[in-house]
């Protein structure tokens, strides 16, 4: 076996511990005013969710998975929430649900203005581009350590953590969306002498929206992931059963916990998807692009999808 | 006819530096080619000092092959290319001096575009479409919508206003291009290759329906083609580009009767004559036509005088009654008598629109083809079944000194 290659090594591990602490203890306010936001929100949804009658979530499930994608997903969005309150969960599930949410609308508010930015602006795609690919080859547990640090432990900066991990799609996809945009129509708002938030609101959003919606499916997903995975810095939810089943070996546990995430997972994103498409009929350019891309970057790493 | 857009002076040249921009223009000034000044400084000459003058209300077709630089030089019109030098004079005004807000009222009320891909919004449906121009101008919602009604019956499509633009046919969807250009009431209307994209009939039908509205409409057109047979049917004057530059401009029977050089002849060639020149531009006009009243000798005169073959005999109203040819004066001794008794009466009347292939009929009788006024009946001049078959007959330069064109006839008087 090889020994260290040098005698002398870079300290780089110490450099980051100092700066990460320097940061924390100096930055503080600054992270504070991040979190704050994210704890009403986080607070607010899961209060209404678990205040919500399960007849009532039924009921209002069934009506938007109805309307969006029709009534077989309707009729199998609430078979697979009643099974998941049958099988004692709700409650987490409800957690769960409430931190993808508040992850979802902090990466709209965040996400699709940064990707409009980006797709009408090479300079800014230039910076942001490098910092999505970082983002995105990072393994989910790296983000752990630092939200820790800066945030602490518990359910918000799992959420905080959750954002993060998911920020990347949306803003890739909406900067896509942009720029699949065909140069004749933007051309032709230019002849009609549009101006830059006419041809944003009349034409490049509209049509660049399958492929936000496109986005927003794929963050949903990654939030899912990631939710799972912060229970490990304490997030509450679906993630904290599966935690707790694997520390005591309780393969029931981790099962019906597992079971219940992958459940969520499919009603989302069928929903969702659901919702892209029926975008996609009034805007038939954007169909196949987004198809093949999909497939391109996401259909390896995320099986989830095609279940 | 008044000037509508003057430009001068006007290039356009691509390159990835303002240094390299410079040492194209260096060098064309040189009167480099443009291959020599792409492989010298990697900037390539869309558009190279190209000056014209669009009068108010004319259909001005610029015609030219692929690559020939007519689609940036019809965007630097409207300044969505920004051009390198020149100038741009639409109703006098510099177009290239108008700050952003200036451009964009420009482009909202005065110059609208018509594209070769229609590029209509797919998520609007074809009313909203019709209003997109009305909408960023900030026009309220009911003016928008019935102003949209009426254009898009005025291009035939009432009853679409709901459906949205994949429903439509590739001939209408053009239409509504037409009907979105047409909504903002603008007085310059820029048509980039409109109808290359569709099949030849429908081509045919909306060329004519394009000639019919203008007919209405009276809009100043600016109108890409790369189809001479097109820029021919639909041109007042057409100027036909290669290499970014202009090699010609004309009304198209001067085109065709005198073309430039063997890039024009290209395009003459394959054109039917018949349907280009009119009994106006292959008439003889000057002294042809002597006075009723006149006696032979009169006659005569003209003939020995001037080599005249033929002369019409006028009514005091200027209107033709009957012409005279050179044998019907017969000899010395008949000169005293009045022209009245000498002269045939038989000749058809043709209008000068007449295109020649409207009169190839005439041709069959000995009788040479008197060509009248619309209106008052006068006469204007006359054609003979020989200048038309010998302007038929021609294929441009090789025997293009020989056959009447509008210009070749003071020679030959």
């Amino acid at each position: 076996m090889n020994g260290p290659v040098f005698d002398y090594v870079l300290p780089l591990e110490d450099w980051i511990q100092t700066g990460v602490e320097w940061f924390v203890t100096h930055w503080r306010p600054v992270f504070q005013a991040i979190r704050w936001p994210v704890a009403n929100t986080l607070d607010a949804m899961e209060a209404f969710l678990l205040d919500l009658p399960f007849i009532v979530f039924l009921a209002v499930l069934f009506l938007l998975a109805w309307r969006a994608a029709g009534w077989r997903v309707g009729l199998f969005s609430v078979a697979a929430m009643f099974f998941i309150g049958l099988i004692g969960l709700w409650d987490q599930s409800m957690t769960t649900l409430a931190m993808i949410f508040t992850a979802l609308v902090f990466n709209v508010l965040v996400g699709v203005p940064l990707g409009v930015l980006a797709g009408r602006s090479d300079r800014m795609w230039a910076v942001l581009r490098p910092i999505l690919d970082v983002m995105q080859t990072t393994p989910s547990f790296v983000y752990l350590v630092p939200v820790v640090m800066l945030f602490g432990v518990g359910t918000v900066p799992g959420v905080i953590a959750t954002i993060i991990f998911s920020l990347a799609p949306v803003i890739r996809m909406t900067n896509l969306g942009i720029r699949q945009v065909t140069p004749d129509v933007v051309e032709a708002g230019d002849a009609f002498g549009a101006t830059g938030w006419q041809m944003l609101r009349d034409i490049q959003f509209p049509l660049a929206l399958p492929t936000i919606m496109a986005g927003l499916n794929q963050t949903l997903l990654l939030g899912m992931v990631m939710g799972t995975i912060a229970s490990m810095i304490g997030a509450e939810g679906l993630g904290l059963t599966v935690l707790r089943g694997i520390g005591r070996l309780d393969v029931g546990l981790a099962a019906t916990g597992g079971l219940s995430i992958v459940l969520i997972a499919i009603v989302l994103d069928r929903i969702t998807q659901a919702m892209g498409q029926r975008r996609q009929n009034a805007a038939p350019q954007a169909t196949t692009f987004k198809e093949r891309l999909l497939r391109a970057i996401f259909g390896g790493a995320l099986r989830l999808q095609q279940t | 006819m008044s000037v509508k857009i003057e430009v001068s002076d006007l290039s356009k040249v691509f390159g990835r530096s303002a240094r390299s921009i410079d040492a194209a223009l260096a060098l064309q000034a040189e009167g480099q080619g443009k291959d020599e000044i792409l492989a010298r400084t990697g900037a390539v000459i869309a558009v190279s000092n190209v000056s014209l003058s669009v009068g108010e209300g004319e259909i001005y077709m610029v015609m030219g092959l692929s690559g020939s630089g007519k689609s940036t030089l019809i965007r630097c019109l409207n300044r969505l290319i920004e051009p390198t030098s020149g100038r741009v004079l639409v109703d006098g005004e510099d177009v290239f001096a108008k700050d952003a807000r200036e451009l964009r009222e420009m482009r909202r009320t005065r110059i609208s575009m018509v594209f070769q891909n229609f590029a209509l919004l797919p998520h609007k449906t074809v009313a909203e479409n019709v209003e997109f121009g009305l909408k960023v101008r900030g026009e309220a919602r009911e003016s928008r919508t019935s102003r949209a009604m009426e254009t898009l019956s005025l291009v035939g499509l009432d009853g679409w206003e709901n459906h949205y633009p994949e429903n439509l046919s590739g001939g209408m969807q053009q239409r509504l291009g037409l009907a979105r250009a047409l909504a903002n009431d603008p007085d310059i209307l820029l048509m980039d290759e409109p109808f290359s994209a569709l099949d030849p009939l429908i081509r045919a039908d909306m060329q004519n329906e394009l000639l019919e509205l203008q007919q209405r409409l009276r809009k100043t057109i600016v109108f890409i083609t790369h189809d001479f047979q097109e820029a021919i049917k639909l041109g007042d004057h057409i100027a036909i580009m290669k290499d970014g530059v202009i090699v010609q401009v004309g009304r198209p029977a001067e085109l065709v009767a005198r073309p430039a050089d063997d890039y024009v002849v290209n395009f003459t060639n394959d054109i039917d004559r018949g349907r280009v020149f009119t009994a106006g531009t292959v008439m003889r006009s000057e002294g042809q036509s002597i006075s009723e009243d006149s006696d032979c000798a009169t006659a005569s005169r003209a003939f020995n005088g001037l080599g005249l073959n033929c002369v019409f005999v006028l009514n005091g109203d200027g209107q033709p009654v009957g012409y005279l040819r050179e044998r019907d004066v017969g000899g010395t001794e008949d000169l005293g008598r009045p022209v009245a008794t000498a002269m045939a009466t038989e000749f058809p009347c043709v209008s000068p629109d007449h295109h020649l292939a409207d009169i190839y009929a005439y041709c069959d009788t000995d009788a040479p083809l008197a060509v009248v006024d619309d209106g008052n009946g006068r006469f204007l001049g006359y054609v003979s079944a020989q200048d038309i078959l010998l302007t038929l007959a021609a294929t441009g330069r090789e025997e293009g000194e020989e056959p009447a064109g509008p210009r070749e006839k003071e020679g030959r008087s």
